[in-house]
């Protein structure tokens, strides 16, 4: 028999799961006193799916608010965080929404369907937020590239992606692949998309307006990922949870296809008041958010949900992570219009509830109340913790190991191709050549580029043809994260920053994924608070908003947690998309400068890592108002077509920069250094970028540098079948080539 | 000779939308009284020896290593008579 409210009024003391679901005594307790009685099963399976880390970010909000207090003031910022996705003005009336999330835990369990729907589940964020989704991006992670499990897990994850985006008819416009141990039995795999709308036209999860209709759509509930929210996602991967293998969800691009044009069809119709994707904790995060969010109340009759699996109750239900299924309110006088446009589109619709006044979230099951509850308490009011923080034991030591003592080495040419071939820096053509880079036709730059840059055109009510483009890049550095957290977000930020600001685009707004180890661990709560004081502060200082995003919490095996891998997401816009800059060397007969200082810092670098296995001493200095002059330098420059081509420096530095340079059109070449040859290869300070330049426009480029205070050094001209760093190196592109795009496909066929 | 059949289907609280478009595709060409379509894989083995219990077990791993994805699938062996 189904538990019900009468009944557990009538049996306080009966024992409840609540341990099993993930749940603390102190917090089961605070359900009891919130609702007065013991919770039934049905609000327990709220409660716990609520409150789990993945949903409460209990163990996070504490510190993420700095990214509300510490906001730069913008005036592009439309919608903040806190809901599906942020939005932002891009000008001609348009808007951009996009985000970044995590499915990290699903991807180990099943690589394939994990990663799949990882895809699914951010593209719906983007959907609900009005807008037609344009593209996704995959920030990638895995174990060392030569490790057993990371030929289970990559190959499944890059299928995954390619197959469910290919099948959406998205372009994959980007994205990062890191292979490092450290993620060998936690693998990253970030998801973001990104979605264009008319900025009067934003949707928000809210359920105002007594009488109108709660509306269920698109797939049927099954029993997907059960207690994923609560359970997989929230707690530490022990060799226990090959009992909950199952629990997976497997995703059907096709309907989310069809849910997209359904959606903005009813949004164009002006039928939907408020709406909701399903994502984690599915009915009950929709129910309560809407809710909480609106007048206050609402009724659902459960018995009206369309099943896949019949024998399902409705605590599975309410946990069912079933994919491709969105919640609206709509009012009564549109439904039959809602119903027609749902059925044009082969998707299923049902109306399961109503909203009401009574501040109360009222379910039934056979007729009989089994869920009667303040919706706030479990969307808003979830548990915080203000979890001890403790400096990591060795951290001291590993700050005090400084790259100086490594050997440098005598051959630089030999350095560079042993760099250039190892897999972090290696081409990444095999993995991104299985996703779909130019579907939709408005693709203007993708990978390998610097930064993905689409066509802002789309066919919307009230939008007229423009110039504009948004360009979006991921960044993050684990090793860099782990020396100094609170350096290493600042750094991803920067980086990310900086591969906008090089294709000419203006960088305008933040997303981030915060992926550490258990928060249980005073040790990584204090690299998690370091890393979101870094990124809130250089926000500031970048005038960048952080517009919302995704923290994953328990990537850690036993004891031992991943890097600190703050992943940050940048958005910008640019008025002209003829404008671009494209990555690397054009053609013959260009000047080929370095913008900004070069310093010997090797604390965690490309090259410490390959040619020694080490990791230690300090990331290079964030200079974050160095940052912002080259971004002014880049986009000014940009906008006055003096670039010809551009490429910024990062892992590996001017050596690995030059070399990708060579690659992305096969011209060479001829440069010289006047320091020491080594640091200026393969040094890898910050706020660096490589460009060319006509050789007429020069004088003009480096008065606008000089204008900007950007030191500006011309390091020779391009040209030649080879790249040459005279009296230093010299290798042929095609040997930098076959070095660059043997790796991969020789490590996974 | 000897061969085993190896029956791969995705376990029963497993999404199957190949499945589900089958179902849908039947009444659009005129077959009714279809409830539900699941579906799934049938791979024949060809032994080189007899399919005793050693064979059958080594077919088994078959099965558990490569042939079902045992996250997601279920799979039975038998022997084709």
């Amino acid at each position: 028999m189904t538990d019900n409210v009468e009944r557990a009024a009538g049996t306080p003391d009966e024992p409840m799961p609540f341990a099993e679901l993930g749940m603390k005594q102190d917090e089961y307790d605070r359900v009891k006193e919130i609702l007065g009685r013991r919770p039934t099963g049905s609000e327990l399976a709220i409660y716990s799916v609520m409150w789990s880390e993945h949903c409460s970010y209990k163990s996070s909000k504490v510190h993420l608010k700095q990214f509300a207090t510490k906001a730069p003031k913008s005036d592009a910022l439309l919608v903040g965080m806190g809901e599906n996705a942020g939005v932002v003005d891009i000008g001609d009336g348009w808007a951009a929404t996009f985000k970044i999330e995590s499915h990290n835990h699903p991807s180990y369990v099943e690589p394939h369907q994990g990663a799949a729907t990882g895809v699914g589940g951010i593209v719906r964020d983007i959907m609900s937020m009005g807008a037609r989704p344009i593209a996704v991006m995959d920030a990638l992670r895995f174990g060392g590239a030569d490790q057993n499990d990371t030929r289970r897990v990559l190959p499944g994850v890059v299928e995954g992606i390619s197959s469910y985006g290919n099948c959406l008819g998205l372009p994959n416009i980007g994205g990062e692949v890191v292979f490092d141990p450290c993620y060998i039995g936690n693998p990253l795999v970030n998801a973001l998309c990104v979605g264009l709308l008319r900025k009067d036209q934003i949707k928000l999860a809210t359920a105002p307006g007594p009488g109108n209709k709660v509306v269920l759509f698109g797939a049927s509930t099954g029993p997907d990922g059960i207690g994923g929210a609560s359970v997989l996602a929230s707690a530490t991967f022990e060799d226990e949870s090959q009992a909950k293998r199952p629990a997976v969800q497997v995703g059907d691009p096709f309907m989310e296809k069809l849910l997209i044009e359904c959606c903005l069809e009813l949004y164009a119709a002006d039928v939907v008041v408020g709406i909701q994707d399903l994502g984690a904790a599915g009915v009950s995060c929709a129910t309560t958010e809407l809710a909480a969010k609106g007048t206050g109340g609402m009724s659902v009759d459960l018995n009206l949900v369309p099943l896949r699996d019949p024998s399902l109750r409705p605590e599975e239900i309410l946990m069912s992570e079933s994919q491709e299924r969105m919640m609206a309110v709509v009012r009564p006088s549109d439904i039959p219009a809602f119903t027609a446009i749902c059925e044009k589109w082969d998707v299923p619709a049902t109306v399961i509830g109503e909203v009401t006044d009574t501040g109360r979230l009222v379910m039934t099951w056979d007729g009989e109340v089994i869920v009667d509850i303040p919706p706030g308490t479990a969307a808003d009011d979830g548990p915080v913790y203000e979890r001890p923080l403790r400096e990591p034991a060795g951290q001291a030591a590993l700050n005090a190991d400084v790259p100086d003592r490594l050997d440098r080495p005598a051959d630089l040419r030999a350095t560079l191709l042993e760099l250039l071939g190892s897999p972090n820096l290696a081409s990444k053509e095999w993995v991104t050549s299985q996703y779909d880079r130019y579907v939709r036709s408005n693709t203007v730059l993708a990978q390998p580029a610097d930064a993905g840059m689409l066509r802002v055109s789309e066919v919307m009510a009230g939008a007229e043809p423009t110039t504009r483009g948004i360009a979006l890049a991921t960044d993050g550095n684990g090793r860099y994260a782990k020396l100094d957290p609170y350096a290493g977000a600042q750094l991803a930020l920067a980086e990310a920053y900086r591969n906008v600001a090089v294709t000419g685009a203006r960088p305008l707004a933040v997303t981030n994924c915060l992926n550490f180890g258990s928060p249980e661990d005073p040790e990584v709560m204090w690299q998690f608070a370091e890393a979101v004081r870094g990124l809130a502060d250089a926000c500031r200082t970048l005038g960048v908003p952080v517009t919302g995003g995704n923290v994953s919490f328990y990537n850690q095996t036993g004891a031992t947690a991943i890097h600190p891998t703050p992943v940050v997401g940048v958005l910008g816009v640019i008025d002209d998309v003829a404008r671009r800059v494209p990555t690397g060397f054009t053609t013959e007969g260009l000047r080929v400068a370095l913008l900004g200082e070069t310093a010997a810092e090797f604390g965690g670098s490309e090259w410490a890592h390959v040619a020694h296995g080490h990791l230690g001493g300090l990331p290079p200095q964030a200079d974050l108002e160095a940052e912002r002059s080259l971004a002014a330098v880049l986009v000014s420059a940009a906008a006055e077509g003096l670039l010809e081509g551009s490429h910024d420096l990062s892992d590996g530095g001017l050596a690995v920069a030059l070399a990708e340079s060579c690659l992305a059109r096969g011209v060479g070449a001829s440069v010289s250094l006047t320091d020491d040859a080594f640091t200026g290869l393969f040094s890898e300070s910050a706020a660096r970028a490589l460009v060319t330049v006509r050789p007429e426009a020069f004088d003009r480029f480096a008065k606008l540098c000089a204008d900007h205070e950007v030191p500006c050094y011309g390091l020779g001209a391009t040209g030649g079948a080879s790249l040459v760093v005279e009296g230093v190196l010299e290798v042929t592109v095609a040997e930098l080539r076959e070095t660059h795009a043997g790796t991969l496909p020789a490590l996974f066929g | 000779m000897a061969r085993v059949i190896v029956d791969v289907m995705l376990k029963p609280e497993i999404l199957d939308p190949q499945g589900q478009a089958i179902a849908r595709a039947l009444p659009r060409l005129g077959f009714s009284g279809v409830a539900a379509v699941r579906q799934g894989k049938r791979f024949e083995v060809e032994l080189e020896g007899p399919a005793d219990e050693a064979a059958l077990e080594e077919v088994r791993k078959m099965a558990e290593t490569l042939l079902a994805n045992t996250v997601i699938e279920d799979y039975t062996v038998r022997v084709d008579q």
